[in-house]
């Protein structure tokens, strides 16, 4: 290959790159640094009106944050949402894939269409939905509890329910993708190895836990590390649902970030939540993939 | 052989009430007003009615808003497309300094979320004169890592030969993008494109953060300002909720292969 070709390749290399690459760099590498900045700043309504008022104050914001209830019952109720919605989904998701690998299973494609749906619905659309489902005179939730004998929960009105009806829903809504990676894990378990564990006698439950889990390992792990970056991003379901109430008692730290951002527009104290979610997320992810090597799934 | 229908009816059961939600906001949809709040509640209309969609359309203007939002999320696709395409085949195929550097910090971007930059993000846009317009909405769509990485991902597997045969014959590194690689690629086109689409059109948080006029609202922060409004007219936000859900369910449905095939080769990533 001559010189001028390789000059050529390499001109056509960069050029096919620069727009996206220009893109990247304003739209996601400038803002996320610039966050980190503008964290140690007091920037708030008067400095968007004249720049002049912005000042630089260290860690000031971080500093009010950690002394704000507010922030810490957001918190909360993320941890809330991470401790209790990553186990739960995962857990929906790899029981609703051993369901659809089942040998003995008919018109398995149908079915995981079915259960693939709720995740390509418009999470606004059926956010309401769900308002009207969890309703409690009218709603059918209420009414199918009624035919088994309890009585009737105002879900989205008291602070102790508010947050695990969102919860459901957000399972209902998220559990297909992680099915479909699941499914695709599940596959790749060859099937001689668990007619193996059968002829030796070992029953769905010991298969299950000795021959399928160890092979499936790695994919709990992504299907995890995945939910946990999810449940920390919770916002559109609160801001539909509950409007973060009754009593604040579901607002979360994307929607705390969103009401010191663009309600009351401290976008100093803003960037700084948004630069304790993104630690929260790494440092969660690190536990897990920590967990996950001394378990020897990775 | 009963084993083998159990499964089947069980897996029937569990489907059934996944789809719960979504048959029902249809059905309430088609309901009269008021019809959906007595006890015991209606699963069907007892005389089926399009009015809360004619309402929707004469009293609340959602044509306007299926509109904005289409022409966003069409917008979003074709220019993330032409952004993304060139630099996933570039990645893969053409090679100049300092390629494998960039590729390996975009990967390890990928971990950063979008919603740490919101807030500069916002104020750089508005310094750009951009808050409050569909460009606004549809910045954040041009810079998707997972579009190249995707298509990186496909174009390995082109042939390098083939390539080297077009080059020797004299064609221009734009031509053999065009001719060769693009026809390869068409599958995962695709793919991409039903992504950044149904991507763009269930997005919440950032158009509802950029797009302060009503008349520019797309769908998803239209129904939301919407149902703060009527609370009580559940048939009425039913139908809203159909109109918004009911375009991307239906691309789903016709191109659910293409869909779940690009969701595993994206997912095993890690």
């Amino acid at each position: 290959m001559s010189l001028t070709h390789i000059r050529a390749e390499a001109r056509a290399g960069w050029m096919m790159t620069a727009p996206a690459l220009t893109a990247i760099g304003l739209f996601f590498v400038l803002p996320a640094l610039a966050s980190l900045l503008l964290s140690f700043t007091d920037f708030d309504i008067y400095a968007l009106a004249n720049l002049n008022n912005l000042r630089f104050i260290g860690l000031d914001n971080y500093q009010r944050l950690v002394t704000n209830p507010l922030f810490w019952q957001a918190m909360g109720n993320t941890m809330w949402f991470v401790l209790f919605g990553v186990p739960m989904v995962v857990i929906a998701s790899l029981a609703a894939a051993l369901l659809i690998n089942a040998k003995t299973l008919r018109w398995r494609g149908a079915w995981r269409v079915a259960l693939f749906a709720p995740f390509v619905t418009t999470l606004v659309a059926t956010a309401v939905v769900w308002n009207y489902l969890l309703h409690t005179r009218y709603g059918l939730i209420n009414y199918a509890l009624g035919l088994i004998g309890v009585a009737p929960v105002d879900w989205l009105g008291n602070p102790s329910t508010a947050l695990p009806a969102i919860l459901l829903f957000v399972a209902w809504k998220s559990f297909g993708y992680n099915m479909i990676i699941f499914l695709a894990a599940l596959q790749a378990v060859p099937r001689d190895l668990e007619d193996a564990a059968r002829v030796d006698g070992a029953n769905a439950w010991m298969r299950f836990r000795h021959v399928t889990l160890p092979a499936i390992a790695p994919t709990v792990l992504l299907v995890a590390i995945l939910t946990v970056a999810g449940m920390f991003q919770l916002f559109a379901e609160p801001y539909v649902m509950t409007q973060g109430g009754p009593a604040r008692s579901t607002v979360t730290v994307l929607y705390f970030m969103f009401e010191e951002g663009f309600k009351w527009w401290n976008l100093g104290s803003g960037a700084a939540v948004a630069f304790i979610l993104f630690l929260c997320i790494l440092v969660v992810t690190l536990i897990q993939l920590k967990v996950a090597r001394r378990v020897g799934a990775i | 052989m009963i084993r083998r229908y159990a499964l089947t009816g069980f897996a029937a059961l569990v489907a059934l009430l996944v789809l719960m939600p979504i048959i029902w906001m249809v059905s309430v949809s088609f309901m009269a007003p008021g019809e959906a709040a007595t006890f015991p509640p209606p699963l069907f209309p007892s005389d089926p009615t399009l009015e809360n969609y004619r309402t929707l359309f004469s009293s609340y203007g959602i044509g306007r808003y299926l509109i904005n939002s289409m022409v966003v999320s069409s917008l979003a696709t074709l220019l993330a497309l032409l952004f993304v395409v060139p630099a996933g085949y570039a990645f893969a195929k053409l090679r100049f300094s300092g390629r494998d550097a960039v590729f390996q910090a975009l990967v390890a971007a990928m971990v950063v979320p979008g919603q740490i930059g919101m807030l500069p993000l916002f104020l750089e846009l508005k310094a750009m004169g951009l808050v409050n317009s569909y460009a606004g909405a549809l910045v954040p769509w041009l810079a998707g890592i997972f579009g190249i990485f995707l298509v990186r991902q496909f174009t390995l597997s082109i042939p390098t030969e083939l390539l080297e045969a077009a080059r020797i014959d004299g064609a221009s590194e734009g031509l053999i993008l065009r001719k060769i690689v693009l026809p390869a690629l068409k599958p995962v086109l695709i793919t991409l494109a039903l992504f950044i689409f149904l991507g763009s059109w269930n997005d919440f948080m950032w158009p509802l953060i950029i797009l302060a006029d009503q008349d520019l609202y797309t769908l998803p922060v239209a129904l939301a300002a919407l149902s703060r409004e009527h609370v009580q007219d559940n048939e009425l936000m039913m139908a809203g909720s159909v109109v918004t859900v009911l375009p991307v369910l239906v691309l789903f449905l016709v191109l659910q292969r293409h869909y779940l095939d690009g969701l595993l080769a994206g997912s095993v990533k890690g």
